[in-house]
């Protein structure tokens, strides 16, 4: 299988979707969490303190957001390149 | 009915129900017992996984740790949930679509290799073993506090039930019998959670409960009054953390790669259909986990708020009934520093250590503690894993939720307990006894091998809840580090670099592994007294350091194997065929 055209494209689509969103992932979660918290917290969000709120709040929600469009899209990436497991059992 | 009764019948109808489930889905093949014969829904795989993640950690301490660290408990947070993110995009799709049972497998094909194999398993056998002694203890404490049984008779009963299930159903009725402790778990979570959010700001949900307005008037939000009251009393307040942000940085990483790294984590991923059900999973795990882990920093902060206005400046003969009790087991103390039969609460260490006892009472009816008093204001000693357990009781809660707590609690430590063993025991059947020392082992005499290595697994994981080490609870953390510095490299390397090979993802294992190793040692055990900032490698505590140990692990394996041999092809054929979601192998039977 090695120098397969359309799985080496199919590879490079799955990688790029997948940095996106691990630059999202680390955007988040390290960086509105972690690294830009106390910049963040002289806002106020429903009574939190909005650098407080993305460490313990909206950074999980936003993973589980995360997982399910990376199973969406990939849904599609999969058919479009005709490697998906549909037809498996 | 008092709680206790009612803890009787949670705790006796639970068990029933677990014990009932194992005996519907006995394991009739190893690939039943070690991957449930890949059959399981995307849905009931996720809440499984979710009930195999979350442990008496999660369940009883987290909450209670949050409450004391505030901000801080950020790492946990984020750690325990970010790490999904990785595991769904980087590492469970290519792994279901290889199609074997346990991680050293995998990582023993990949790297063509027997020693990569036993590196693997060895690594396994460390982290899982220090993680499955925290659960049993757990499943002890409940045990004593709720139901006045001594913690080896609980953890007896404990290993009794999981016996049932491991042993007799495997990977099968382990699944079926998580997707159920799933439900009591975040039921029992929740319950309470929603009272007490409604308690003090009326709003049901505790995710916006923890940022409304407090209805005693005074016009704060919650986290404003926890900061006001904290910082009136002396401490930091609660939205600010103390730790330092590289440090913060580093063990939220530690904790996020060690999650991925988790072998009995990664093996729930092995017993879905397809690879698309593996993404799918990974997606329903972590919405079922978030629901728990949004929760807790609610929990926490009402926790605290709840323990300083019943506890703070409250006379001893006074105070509620949940004080005394958990004073009478050892996990509250109180030194009337200032002799005014008053309770003050204040910010450092009551007296030097955790609390001894002496068999007097005071006129009072308090304990007389024999430790030597510090020089600070603050008089009361309370151990954070009690918060989400006395939770209840402090806010006054009926005897139904505390006996709902309870059974929740065991549903947490049971499942983590089981998925556990069952990586223990498979890595011992199966990749020791089957793929390296009796090769022609028939499928039969392995699943025998594997139901006799549960079982002593259990025996020795009970020892440890019975007998534990001073440094379990510590070591309990450092599972993740190790996770991080050994599989998790070597898991992704062998995923998404093709030129990868033996030498590279061993010699990147050790150094990993070793580093790792050695720093916590140093810091935790050999020179405590220089465990501070000032003495860390870049300000990372031993916490944090598996970060580190993972970046040691991923350089050398990449120096290494552009030094070595290159890859075989028919290796370079299977990383071909796990990066494609197409063509997925039914679990074999061997």
């Amino acid at each position: 299988m090695t120098g397969n055209k359309n799985n080496d494209a199919y590879w490079r689509a799955n990688v790029r979707l997948m940095l996106i969103l691990l630059a999202i992932w680390f955007t988040v979660s390290f960086g509105f969490g972690i690294l830009l918290v106390d910049w963040l917290n002289q806002f106020q969000f429903f009574g939190f303190k909005f650098g407080f709120w993305w460490a313990q709040q909206g950074a999980i929600y936003v993973f589980v957001i995360l997982v399910f469009v990376y199973t969406a899209v990939m849904r599609r990436i999969d058919r479009k390149f005709g490697v998906s497991d549909e037809g498996d059992h | 009915m008092d709680a206790q009764t009612l803890t009787y019948i949670f705790v006796f109808l639970t068990f029933g129900l677990y014990i009932g489930i194992a005996i519907w889905a006995r394991a009739s093949s190893t690939s039943e017992f070690y991957v449930a014969g890949g059959g399981v829904h995307p849905i009931a795989n996720g809440m499984a996984t979710a009930a195999d993640w979350m442990s008496a950690a999660s369940f009883i301490s987290m909450a209670g740790i949050i409450s004391f660290m505030g901000y801080d408990g950020t790492i946990y947070l984020l750690g325990w949930t970010g790490g999904y993110v990785i595991l769904a995009l980087l590492l469970a799709p290519y792994l279901r679509k290889f199609g074997e049972f346990t991680v050293p497998d995998f990582i023993g094909t990949r790297y063509y290799s027997s020693a990569a194999r036993i590196v693997a398993v060895i690594a396994l056998i460390a982290i899982s073993f220090t993680y499955i002694a925290g659960q049993m203890r757990g499943v002890g404490i409940v045990f004593s506090q709720f139901l006045n049984i001594p913690i080896t008779w609980g953890v007896v009963v404990g290993m009794a039930v999981v016996f049932m299930y491991a042993v007799l159903g495997g990977m099968k009725g382990i699944t079926y019998t998580q997707v159920a402790q799933y439900c009591v778990l975040i039921f029992a979570y929740l319950v309470p959670a929603i009272f007490i959010s409604i308690m003090i700001t009326g709003v049901p949900l505790p995710q916006l409960g923890l940022g409304a307005t407090v209805l005693d008037g005074s016009g704060l939000s919650v986290l404003g009054k926890l900061d006001a009251t904290l910082v009136d009393l002396g401490f930091a307040p609660y939205t600010q953390g103390l730790k330092s942000k590289v440090d913060v940085f580093a063990i939220t990483l530690a904790l996020m790669i060690g999650t991925a790294g988790l072998p009995h984590v990664i093996v729930r991923f092995f017993t879905v259909p397809k690879v698309s059900d593996a993404r799918r999973s990974a997606g329903y795990a972590l919405l079922f986990i978030a629901i728990l882990y949004t929760t807790a920093p609610a929990v926490g902060a009402f926790a605290r708020l709840n323990f300083i206005d019943t506890v703070h400046d409250e006379r001893y003969t006074e105070v509620d009934s949940w004080f005394k009790s958990w004073e009478d087991i050892g996990l509250i103390g109180w030194e009337d520093k200032n002799k005014d039969g008053r309770i003050q609460y204040h910010p450092g260490s009551p007296f030097e250590g955790r609390p001894t006892y002496s068999d007097q009472r005071r006129e009072d009816g308090s304990r007389t503690i024999t430790n030597p008093p510090t020089s600070n204001t603050n008089e009361v000693y309370v151990d954070r894993d009690i918060m989400v357990l006395a939770n209840p009781e402090i806010a006054a809660l009926p005897p139904w939720v505390i006996a709902l707590v309870a059974a929740g609690g065991l549903a947490a430590a049971l499942s983590t307990a089981a998925g556990l063993l069952l990586v223990i025991s498979t890595s011992v059947s199966h990749d020791l006894i089957k793929k390296t020392f009796a090769k022609n082992l028939s499928d039969k005499r392995e699943l025998l091998a594997a139901r006799l290595s549960a079982a002593v697994a259990i025996v020795i994981a009970g020892y440890f809840g019975i007998f534990p080490f001073g440094f379990v609870a510590q070591v309990v953390a450092f599972a993740f580090g190790l996770a991080a510095a050994s599989l998790f490299p070597a898991l992704l390397l062998g995923i998404f670099d093709k030129r990868m090979n033996t030498a590279g993802a061993i010699s990147g294992m050790i150094c990993g592994l070793a580093f790792t190793l050695i720093y916590i040692a140093y810091f935790k055990f050999m020179a405590p007294e220089l465990n501070n900032a000032e003495h860390w490698w870049f300000g990372i505590s031993p916490e944090g350091i598996g970060s580190i140990g993972a970046a040691i692990n991923f350089a050398v394996a990449f120096a290494i194997s552009r030094l070595t041999a290159p890859v075989p092809a028919e290796v370079l054929n299977l990383v071909e065929n796990i990066r494609i979601p197409k063509g997925v192998n039914e679990p074999h039977n061997h």
